[in-house]
């Protein structure tokens, strides 16, 4: 039984269910046992260092303080979300590289009772804890459904190899984690380029036009290496990725379909779950069509209601005719 | 100053000491170690940013006028806001320079002094820490409507099908979730406010 403090994220009860409901239903078959930390809050993602710095390292050592009270047996803690998994591990990092930081995040949790030394516990990512503990041969013996002539493009995004702190991935730009655990599932992996490459983060909300362009290179990266599908680990990656995607072919006058699940989605079915309880389904840019191709089913969640009488919604000026969209060349006239 | 100091700047064929005061003050509020001052201004940071076309200066250049002592000119930049996080610039620069920090750091600096050009990023950021400084959690669908109503309330049609799509399939929570010790959280804050970072 492998057993470690667990950092679920805020994501994984919203946008990212997918990928918590997906992880739940590989637990058994993985013997990973997972213990919640007790009343964690939210790691402030990439906002909050932008804005006060104690405070944010202050708010992300809060989960840290908590998990090493709770320590039942391990001292590892595994966040699956990128930017929960690099904002504990810089927290922990920087509070001892820079001691005068580690001392006023500890006099600010000292305001609420806790304390925290750095290097106390072990910060580690999903991906990591099933390969490096579990074991891609464990993994292989669980395959029942092997994912036989499906391309997947595994895409890792950029927080967890990068920087990478604890030296514990194989590349920072090509590392090759997730493309074996794919393999071991008996995907056709793709080698795809742009595995580490950016969705854009926070810019599809403040500066849409900068990420839809990061979306449709790597919409575009996996559609010329023919993938079927692509895999991420970050629930970042996959919101911007999925629920963009309308809105960047909107831009661009593209028509990209490219689903993009979590791993631990493609990992289920392999395990030969089904792919209800795997989170398929709720993806925006359905990967029905990708699980034909491996003989699945995909259940068709409800439907979203029809839009009113006019995509516009409130009364306004009328859009421009199709062809002088953005992006689009002008036809002859 | 230290006399090594003197011989090097002046070494460079300057008429007086270089004024490092900013480029001091962004190292030393920046977490961990952040070898700003080593950069040797290579521009590997800028080659390596996916979003640097929309930048305003490369990170390069922005490091050349922080050793250049022109504040002003570096709060009011974009790049910071532009700055995707990526960490591609950090794993790459030859000098280990904490890029990505410096950047955390300059926007907290801009947000500080009120030198933004663009409200938009830091309200955003804002708007998410005052959810997380009340409830514990981020609460998206809090955050997405009072966002967009006051920032781009003309992209909200266009995106209206994929909200329905976030709600119908529950990747978007109704209500936020609250922390249960929401107080401890509070008074750790309040605390961590008063304080900065020094040498």
């Amino acid at each position: 039984m492998n057993k470690y403090l667990f950092y679920p994220g805020c994501s994984m009860e919203g946008s990212a269910r997918a990928y918590y409901e997906s992880l739940k239903a590989i637990q058994p078959p993985l013997a990973l046992e997972l213990e919640e930390i007790e009343d964690w809050n939210c790691c402030g993602a990439t906002e909050y260092l932008s804005i006060n710095l104690i405070p944010a390292y202050s708010l992300i050592a809060r989960n840290l303080a908590l998990a090493a009270q709770q320590k039942n047996g391990t001292d590892t803690v595994m966040a699956p979300c990128s930017a929960c998994y690099l904002n504990l591990e810089k927290a922990d990092y920087y509070m001892a590289e820079r001691p005068a930081l580690g001392e006023k995040v500890n006099e600010a949790l000292a305001a609420g009772g806790l304390h925290y030394d750095p290097g106390t516990l072990q910060i580690r990512h999903l991906v990591d804890v099933i390969i490096n503990d579990i074991g891609l041969e464990t993994v292989k013996s669980k395959v029942v459904r092997p994912l036989t002539g499906l391309r997947v493009a595994p895409y890792l995004g950029c927080m967890v190899p990068r920087p990478d702190f604890a030296k514990r991935w194989s590349d920072h730009e090509h590392p090759s984690e997730l493309d074996d655990l794919m393999k071991a599932l008996g995907a056709e992996v793709i080698d795809f380029p742009m595995k580490t490459s950016c969705c854009g983060g926070h810019m599809t909300q403040i500066g849409p036009e900068t990420a839809y362009e990061l979306i449709r290179r790597l919409v575009a990266a996996a559609e010329e290496h023919q993938a079927d599908i692509m895999v991420t680990m970050c629930p970042m990656c996959q919101m911007n990725l999925d629920a963009y995607q309308g809105e960047t072919n909107r831009h661009f006058g593209t028509n990209y379909h490219m689903p993009i699940v979590f791993f631990t989605q493609l990992m289920a079915v392999a395990f030969g779950i089904d792919p209800k309880q795997a989170g398929f389904g709720l993806e925006l840019v359905s990967a029905k069509e990708a699980l034909a191709r491996i003989g699945l089913n995909v259940p068709e969640e409800a439907k979203p209601a029809a839009p009113r009488r006019k995509p516009e919604g409130l009364p306004m000026p009328k859009p421009l005719p199709k062809k002088y969209a953005s992006g689009q060349a002008v036809a002859e006239e | 100053m230290a006399a090594a100091e003197t011989v090097l700047t002046q070494g460079a064929g300057l008429k007086k000491p270089e004024d490092l005061t900013l480029l001091r003050e962004v190292a030393e509020a920046t977490a961990g170690v952040s070898h700003l001052e080593m950069c040797i201004q290579c521009g590997t940071c800028g080659g390596s940013c996916p979003s640097a076309a929309d930048m305003d200066h490369t990170p390069r250049a922005l490091f050349a006028m922080l050793r250049a002592g022109m504040r002003e000119e570096v709060l009011r930049s974009n790049t910071p806001w532009i700055c995707v996080s990526c960490y591609h610039c950090v794993v790459r620069c030859p000098q280990e320079v904490h890029i990505a920090d410096v950047m955390y750091t300059l926007k907290s600096m801009a947000i500080k002094a009120k030198k933004y050009t663009d409200s938009k990023p830091p309200d955003f950021s804002q708007t998410f820490v005052g959810m997380v400084e009340t409830f514990g959690r981020s609460f998206e669908l809090g955050l997405a409507t009072r966002f967009y109503l006051t920032h781009q309330p003309l992209r909200l049609p266009g995106m209206a099908g994929m909200g329905l799509g976030m709600l119908t399939k529950k990747r978007m929570n109704l209500a936020p979730t609250r922390i249960k010790n929401i107080e401890q959280l509070k008074a750790i804050l309040e605390k961590a406010k008063t304080l900065e970072l020094t040498a």
